[in-house]
């Protein structure tokens, strides 16, 4: 089954006409014979829209700065939004100091009323002060949430008479809740005040290993990048930074040292990866740890870049050495993913990385979309001269960065960066849209009402997206994964990953809970109603 | 009992207008409670000779919850009772969501008894956000009474202000009984305020002559009634309290247009 333009417009024509006119760009059948398809995104919702999106204290606090571990991460704020960002999207952390990993704290300002009409200044200064007292943290963050930008408490100065003071790195981000159109402004504040305050603190002058590199956009959920880890270290990389999973601000401070900056999730992080380019002349290569496929190319390309034939050996010897471990495991899975459809509706990137695991199992996405992402992660950077900025945008400052006359150091020669950018993805992203098949169907910022709509045509077998949309597919008797925070598994990265994502989503499929599930529609009438005798002279309309 | 709120621009006159009113209707025999809804807390000083007053809010900050009646209400000029909202320092935190916090706090306090005639608001400057708006929503205040001069922006002001009215009529019941002259002196003030008031669908309630005697009260930290009761001017005040007290023309007000108001203002101001 597949959504043409007939049944596309019969979901849209439910719409009044101007929110119809609104959704109609953020939906695209795929179609490659058109060459390149436009799709809107990173707008406002349309109000009254049951949406999936998060705010931009989400996507700062609780993304990109929350799993920092040897940072105490402070919310200036009532209790509420702490509460709900407390460790909610299991990206784990282990520290060789046990003394030094606080993301099981809730740490927040708790402001009461007298905090709003007086103003907080004053408490989270005290809190600064309490906070360096009980937990000794290398660093501090503070988030705000919405009361605080419309008080106007001026948590910069409070971070900087505080750093002042305590000598250690105090950051402060403006990322009150209402700022932007989702939870991806709040990823933009987060990397303008790491890339600012953080990124470069360190005196390293040189990289500690022979093949240092970052990894970007990858923030441990499920123990993923330990177990990517893992197989780099194997291959003989040093990991220096990981931004942020299982990060501290310790290696963080040094990361200006790495040759090569990986990029997993190109949503939330491009910005700091751009920065660094321009800043200390290290450029990203765009990798993707999912799947199988993916991760043996993204392995093969980190190798290409160094260009070292010890390196390319060792890599292919250790694909190998994984592969067969897996292939085996994976058969019996493949069996019964064949021949299966599904959705796949996650935050910015995740849309487009599982795509190429569920078609290794044997599985069609036959509709993905991403929640906050903007155009150029559908339709790749070449898009980005043309993306006209709004007020929203705009609200969100650009930082600019120029190169730094002391660390800036071209890593490879310029006409080789040249030859590598033909073959690899270096500093580039080409988006979703040119890896969808013809007739599958692109969906940004999916609402409750298109979900039941899209899956009533389309039957998906496997639903992925989050919590807040994963009980809809339930109850129309679709299995439902949450792609991310993993529901309560993990990791899904790389070799290993890909055989606990078989097993999971089998264990779905083979569930027997759909057949003793019965919806309402299956066995009871729709409707109910009695027939009443006309007086006369009445007519008896409706 | 009558729950009154005065509005107005900035300097207007406001907290003098209302505690020389207010003076007068407790010379009367009239008790009065009045509620200061500015974080500079000066709208009872001359009722309580003086700025001798802890603000609600500053007591709610030292003391915790826990506070009675009379650490925040004082006993003013002819037993009015003075209670001043306050506030924070320039500049910081939020003074509207103050005047919520402090008049929730009088009324869990019980300072509105039933033998109360009446409640003054004294409120800040303009409607500047949903704080406030506050004696006007939720069916606190019934009846306001805009205080203004006939110069433009005043009268700018004032219709600004029936816009919040009107908005607030409709879900809180609140209606304009009346625009307060203070007068600046302007030509043909009278006549234009009056034409002003009607225009809204309202009165000119009446018309204050300005008269030094007031400055001179408040260098006394008085009011006139006060200071000098058989002083002109106190008839004033006398009648103002008198036309606000009988008064029984209460109306959802008809905000005008800036063109209209400019119109307004050309038929009334130029003198030939």
């Amino acid at each position: 089954m597949a959504v043409n333009e007939k049944a596309l417009e019969e979901i849209l024509n439910k719409y009044p006409a101007k929110v119809k006119r609104n959704r109609k760009k953020h939906i695209v059948i795929r179609d490659a014979s058109q060459g390149h398809q436009e799709i809107e995104a990173n707008t406002r919702t349309v109000p009254g829209i049951i949406t999936n999106r998060g705010c931009a204290f989400a996507g700062c606090k609780g993304v990109v700065l929350g799993p920092l571990k040897d940072v105490v991460h402070i919310v200036h704020g009532p209790i509420g939004c702490a509460y709900y960002s407390w460790l909610t999207r299991r990206n784990k952390a282990k520290s060789e100091d046990p003394k030094k990993n606080f993301l099981t704290y809730c740490v927040s300002t708790d402001m009461q009323e007298k905090d709003i009409v007086f103003g907080g200044e004053k408490k989270l200064a005290r809190m600064i002060d309490e906070v360096v007292e009980i937990f000794k943290p290398n660093a501090i963050t503070i988030s705000a949430t919405c009361p605080v930008g419309l008080i106007g408490d001026d948590i910069q100065a409070v971070a900087r008479a505080a750093r002042e003071k305590h000598g250690i790195n105090i950051t402060a981000y403006n990322c009150e809740g209402y700022k932007g159109v989702s939870q991806s402004a709040g990823h933009h504040i987060a990397n303008n005040g790491l890339m600012e305050h953080v990124i470069g603190e360190g005196d390293w002058e040189e990289p500690p290993g022979k093949y240092t590199i970052n990894i970007l956009g990858e923030y441990n959920i499920g123990g993923d990048s330990w177990e990517l880890e893992r197989i780099l270290k194997d291959i003989g990389y040093h990991v220096q930074a990981v931004m942020t999973g299982n990060g501290s601000y310790e290696d963080l401070k040094n990361a200006h040292v790495a040759q090569l900056n990986l990029v997993q999730c190109h949503r939330s992080i491009n910005y700091i990866a751009s920065m660094l380019e321009t800043k200390y002349g290290t450029p990203w290569l765009k990798v993707n740890f999912i799947g199988i496929r993916s991760t043996i190319e993204s392995l093969r390309n980190m190798a290409l870049y160094f260009g070292d034939p010890e390196l390319i050996k060792r890599t292919e010897e250790v694909i190998a050495r994984e592969l067969a471990v897996i292939e085996p495991q994976l058969e019996p899975y493949r069996k019964i993913c064949a021949g299966k459809t599904a959705f796949c509706f996650v935050g910015g990137s995740r849309g487009h990385h599982y795509q190429g695991l569920y078609e290794e199992l044997g599985i069609k996405t036959v509709l993905a979309g991403y929640e906050f992402a903007h155009r150029d992660d559908y339709e790749g950077r070449d898009v980005l001269p043309y993306i006209k900025p709004d007020a929203d945008s705009k609200n969100i400052p650009d930082l600019h960065v120029t190169p730094d006359e002391r660390r800036y150091r071209l890593k490879i020669p310029k006409e080789k960066m040249e030859e590598l950018k033909e073959k690899l993805p270096l500093c580039h992203y080409k988006g979703m849209i040119p890896d969808m098949k013809d007739g599958s169907v692109i969906v940004d910022d999916l609402n409750h009402y298109e979900t039941e709509e899209f899956i009533k045509v389309l039957k998906p077998d496997i639903f992925s997206s989050g919590i807040k949309d994963k009980y809809i597919p339930y109850k129309m008797g679709i299995p439902s994964k949450q792609l991310h925070n993993y529901d309560y598994s993990g990791p899904y990265y790389c070799f290993r990953g890909a055989v606990n994502f078989a097993r999971d989503i089998c264990m779905s499929f083979t569930s027997p809970t759909w057949n003793f599930a019965v919806p309402p529609w299956k066995d009871r009438p729709l409707l109910e109603g009695t027939i009443a005798e006309c007086a006369a002279g009445e007519t008896c309309a409706g | 009992m009558r729950q009154i709120a005065i509005y107005g621009k900035g300097g207007i006159g406001k907290s003098t207008t209302t505690q020389n009113t207010v003076a007068a209707l407790a010379e009367a025999g009239k008790k009065v409670l009045v509620v200061g809804c500015d974080p500079k807390a000066d709208s009872t000083r001359l009722l309580l000779h003086g700025l001798n007053q802890k603000t609600v809010l500053d007591t709610l900050r030292d003391e915790g919850e826990d506070i009675d009646l009379e650490d925040i209400m004082r006993l003013g000029f002819g037993n009015t009772r003075c209670v001043e909202s306050g506030g924070p320092e320039p500049g910081v935190g939020c003074a509207g969501r103050g005047i919520i916090t402090s008049i929730s706090m009088l009324e869990s306090l019980g300072a509105y008894t039933d033998d109360l005639d009446y409640v003054f608001y004294d409120v800040l400057g303009d409607v500047v956000c949903g704080g406030f708006a506050m004696p006007i929503r939720e069916g606190k205040a019934r009846e306001i009474y805009i205080v203004a001069s006939g110069e433009m922006m005043a009268m700018y002001a004032a219709n600004n202000i029936c816009k919040g009215i009107k908005k607030f009529a409709d879900t809180g019941g609140v209606r304009l009984g009346g625009i307060i002259c203070n007068s600046r002196k302007v030509d043909n003030e009278y006549e234009l305020l009056k034409a002003f008031a009607e225009e809204l669908g309202s009165q000119l309630i009446h018309f204050v002559p300005r008269d030094n005697i007031v400055q001179r009260a408040e260098i006394n930290k008085k009011t006139v009634i006060d200071y000098d009761p058989r002083a002109k001017q106190a008839d004033e005040y006398r009648t103002l309290a008198k036309n606000i007290d009988e008064n029984q023309m209460f109306v959802i007000p008809k905000p005008m247009s800036q063109d209209r108001l400019e119109e307004l203002m050309m038929s009334y101001g130029i003198l030939d």
